[in-house]
């Protein structure tokens, strides 16, 4: 436990809030990398989901990608891109890593969102004489929108805490006073890096546990939360309500 | 090429190595989120505890992980212990999910079913709620087992020796095939293993090759953790 309170004096220290690292400049950096990460695969997946929600098309191949992504070791892409674009190119190389790394969550976060919804409901949509484009944007978007918010917590989570790995080729981030700090033996920069990524992380997740209560249309709120799951949420948070009763009852 | 081939002892033997740090973890995952799982399912207040406990589990950087528990509980952060302990931690944080997720999609009926017919609590568990439970807790297994042996590589970092040496080495050295050998065997491993499950859950659950179309089977959406 005194490794923590050393951990808290090396954060508190002067020496670390002035100069190239300081540590308001790695936090920047942190963030920057993954809301620019984060964004650019919103931008490529959100679109592609709702394409296969939607046409309800091209979901096998989704899946596939998404499984085939989730095995690359985001580690070793980092060094292997670097090498490959060069060693100025470093930002970039790191952006993609990222970028990928965020891409099967929020696809699938996509798509579930609107594979989600009761065809009854999409059906009344038709039936009113809505068009193609107002179910989608009117209807299945909005009705989507809590699965999708889902996945873009757990993109979020996934690439801010994957930043920290940016700092092994030397490109800052929270991740800098681990990485520099293990070989040199000084575990009370790398415990105190460790605390501050684990605390970013937690205020981003809380933020958007928070977003994604908000996104929940209002018509639906009051309803009861038995729309069935057409595949298993990419969120964290919401459990599905206990069947308390049943529970009792079977257990008799 | 020419590196791949002079070196495939090397990589072999890594990639042993990986293989199993990454087993264990895995199977001790999967025994120890059933009694989780199940209490969690069965017992509504320990519910939401375990489920905001493994998520935010999750919010917690592998890198910080590999450091932090060795801190806090005393022991070496350099023995692969260490990393076999935190992959069995990541492991857990996506099947206690699954478990809860499987046994709440066992039909209300076919327990009401066994339970009149007199099966005891422990046998209808293992007789009838398990296995049924089995395709969605196969799902999360799947992508336990997938991200556990992409995650393990960082344990470079911290100095235990896998898969990982090919990317730290590969920068190094500048060598672009040792660390494309890497990203390929991590993947190989992953796939192996993701297909040995699938296998095995044939095998083991029968009843769902017919359905194979229907939802349960397909891998999960979207858990994992960041590297």
């Amino acid at each position: 436990m005194n490794l923590l309170i050393d951990a808290w004096l090396w954060i508190i220290a002067p020496e670390q809030w002035t100069g190239n690292y300081a540590l308001p400049t790695l936090l920047l950096q942190q963030i920057g990398f993954t809301f620019a990460a984060v964004g650019i695969a919103t931008v490529i997946a959100v679109p592609a989901g709702w394409a296969i929600g939607h046409t309800g098309k091209g979901r096998e191949i989704a899946v596939a990608i998404s499984g085939a992504a989730r095995a690359i070791p985001s580690f070793g892409l980092l060094i292997l891109l670097v090498l490959v674009l060069g060693v100025t190119r470093r930002p970039e190389a790191a952006l993609v890593t990222f970028v990928l790394l965020a891409i099967p969550s929020l696809l699938a976060g996509a798509y579930t969102g609107l594979q989600a919804i009761d065809r009854a409901t999409i059906d009344a949509a038709r039936a009113v004489g809505m068009t193609r484009w107002q179910v989608l944007w009117r209807v299945e978007v909005p009705l989507g929108l809590p699965l999708l918010v889902g996945g873009l917590r757990t993109a979020t989570l996934q690439v801010v805490a994957t930043v920290t790995i940016a700092a092994y080729v030397n490109l800052g981030g929270l991740g800098w006073p681990i990485i520099q700090g293990i070989p040199l033996g000084r575990f009370d920069q790398v415990l105190a890096g460790a605390v501050l990524v684990a605390a970013l992380a937690l205020v981003l997740d809380g933020l958007l546990a928070l977003a994604q209560r908000a996104a929940v249309p209002r018509g639906l709120r009051a309803a009861p939360r038995s729309a069935p799951q057409a595949d298993r949420e990419p969120t964290f948070d919401k459990p599905r309500q206990t069947p308390d009763a049943l529970a009792t009852r079977s257990s008799s | 090429m020419t590196w791949i081939l002079d070196n495939l002892d090397l990589i072999l033997q890594l990639s042993v190595e990986h293989l199993r740090q990454c087993i264990i973890a895995i199977v001790l995952g999967f025994v120890l989120s059933i009694p989780l799982g199940y209490l969690a399912w069965r017992f509504g207040l320990l519910r939401g505890w375990v489920i905001t406990i493994t998520g935010m589990l999750y919010t917690i950087p592998s890198l910080a992980l590999l450091i932090l528990l060795p801190t806090v509980f005393g022991y070496s952060a350099l023995s692969d212990g260490n990393l076999i302990v935190a992959l069995t931690l990541y492991a857990i944080a996506i099947l206690v999910r699954s478990v809860v997720d499987g046994l709440d999609s066992v039909d209300t009926g076919v327990r009401g079913a066994a339970t009149a017919m007199g099966f005891s609590g422990t046998r209808r568990f293992f007789g009838v709620e398990f296995p049924l439970a089995g395709p969605v807790i196969l799902a999360g297994l799947r992508v336990a087992s997938v991200s556990t042996i992409s995650l393990a590589t960082v344990g470079i970092l911290v100095g235990v020796t896998n898969l990982g040496y090919l990317f730290t080495n590969g920068l190094q050295r500048r060598i672009i095939p040792e660390v494309l050998a890497g990203i390929i065997a991590v993947v190989i491993l992953a796939l192996l293993i993701d297909l040995l499950l699938v296998l095995a859950g044939r095998m083991l659950m029968p009843w769902t090759r017919r359905s194979r179309g229907s939802r349960t089977v397909a891998p999960a959406a979207s858990l994992g953790a960041g590297a």
